[in-house]
């Protein structure tokens, strides 16, 4: 282990957190979905597109972000000895957690990052999304302070922690063979969207550059949008909390100097005005990332440390997502969807059981 | 008093140290990743313990927290 790292100060959280934030308001001026320069759900679920496990035509596309986060942290975490594989602490839980937090983010519309992004940009809809990941995360520390555990990881097999990034890279090569092709929904195996958010994205280099960068940079530092409100409120620690801060000043001013900044509720890019299953949603999404350790960016580079446990999750809603649209509960700009209220419900419904009976006190 | 948080995961090991940062007794923490080490450490700081890290080997270090 290394002894000294700039980027677990205070000063390093920050600076990660604006790069984090100016990066995502750079990806929209490059292209990237209005609101949505990062959102790790939104583009979980165009990969899941992207690779045929929903046709949802207007979401599909192999989404470079994704596997340079990965790629990243696995980068960075090699580069300073900290690639670590391990795994083993309830990965099926993990999973149907992964599945939750996906299918309840589709209700808002948005990971807790988009949550932030959405809000510099002005959508007030996002105020009943960040009160609903705060509600939510607040209930996984009650669950912590019952001795709420998953259990301990142990020390895998090398391959066990290659395996992930081993996927990703896999998905680049197949995303590099198999380019889109103007005006064509299918390129060899892949989908790619004609319409809608799957088809605004920034050119590749800027995306996947742009990802390899946070992801070292957020390995390093252990920025988190979840742990930043659960350390607050379970030890009044502002730590991770000044990071996601910053990310929102850092985008907010992006926003205002290129003119990316809308106030108000009516219209806002691919968002809904439903402010009760906004607000939901989230409730479930939080809930699923307290109970699983990591918000969903923060899995990924978990995963690129070798967690094979937070690949599960990852895996899980890269899963759920496409459940999500496949069954209907995912929401669209014209509100929730068919099955979006009963799907919030039973994740929530699951969160809670998995909460209790992991608790040491239950 | 020893605290073994191998294999646990943020917040798990800063929760099962924080009890013992309002009183003054030595804690030793075994911490088996760079995340845990730097959050009990920054943890115990902030209540005013001293902290010495020493590594014992296959990527476990013990943490002294001191008054």
């Amino acid at each position: 282990m290394n002894g000294k790292n700039p980027f677990a100060s205070t000063a390093g959280i920050i600076v990660v957190g604006a790069i984090i934030g100016v990066a995502a308001i750079l990806l929209q001026k490059f292209g990237n979905p209005a609101n949505m320069g990062i959102c790790v759900a939104c583009f979980e679920r165009d990969i899941a597109g992207g690779l045929g496990l929903h046709r949802a035509a207007i979401v599909q596309y192999i989404r470079p972000e994704i596997i340079g986060f990965v790629l990243g942290s696995l980068g960075m975490s090699l580069a300073v000895g900290e690639f670590r594989p391990r795994g083993g602490s309830s990965p099926l839980v993990r999973f149907v957690l992964g599945m939750i937090a996906a299918v309840g983010a589709l209700v808002f519309l948005g990971c807790p990052w988009r949550t932030i992004l959405r809000l510099a940009g002005g959508d007030g809809n996002a105020l009943f999304g960040l009160a609903g990941l705060v509600c939510g995360i607040a209930g996984g520390t009650f669950f912590f302070k019952r001795g709420y555990s998953l259990g301990s990881s142990v020390k895998q097999n090398p391959a066990a922690g290659w395996l992930f990034p081993l996927i990703m890279a896999g998905m680049l090569g197949l995303y590099l063979a198999f380019p889109q092709v103007p005006g064509q929904a299918q390129s060899g195996p892949l989908f790619y969207s004609q319409s809608g958010p799957g088809a605004a994205h920034a050119p590749f280099l800027l995306s996947f550059g742009v990802a390899l960068v946070i992801g070292a940079l957020a390995q390093r530092s252990r920025f988190c949008t979840m742990g930043a409100f659960r350390d607050l409120i379970l030890f009044r620690y502002a730590h991770l909390f000044f990071g996601v801060a910053a990310m929102f000043v850092a985008a907010i001013v992006a926003n205002m100097l290129t003119g990316g900044f809308h106030a108000g509720f009516e219209n806002q890019p691919v968002a809904h005005t439903d402010g009760l299953w906004n607000f939901l949603g989230m409730v479930t999404a939080g809930l699923a990332f307290a109970l699983a350790g990591g918000c969903p960016g923060r899995q990924l580079f978990m995963a690129g440390e070798g967690d094979s446990d937070a690949a599960v999750f990852a895996l899980g809603m890269l899963v759920g997502a496409a459940m999500a649209h496949n069954l209907g509960t995912a929401s669209s700009a014209a509100g929730i969807g068919a099955y979006g209220a009963q799907a919030t419900i039973i994740g929530l419904v699951l969160c809670l059981f998995i909460g209790f009976a992991f608790s040491r006190k239950a | 008093m020893l605290i073994d948080t191998r294999g646990l995961s943020c917040p798990q090991p800063v929760l099962m140290v924080y009890p013992h940062l309002s009183g003054s007794e030595p804690v030793d923490v075994l911490v088996d990743n760079t995340t845990s080490q730097e959050n009990v450490s920054r943890a115990a700081a902030k209540n005013g313990w001293k902290v010495e890290a020493r590594e014992e080997g296959d990527g476990i270090v013990r943490l002294e927290l001191r008054k």
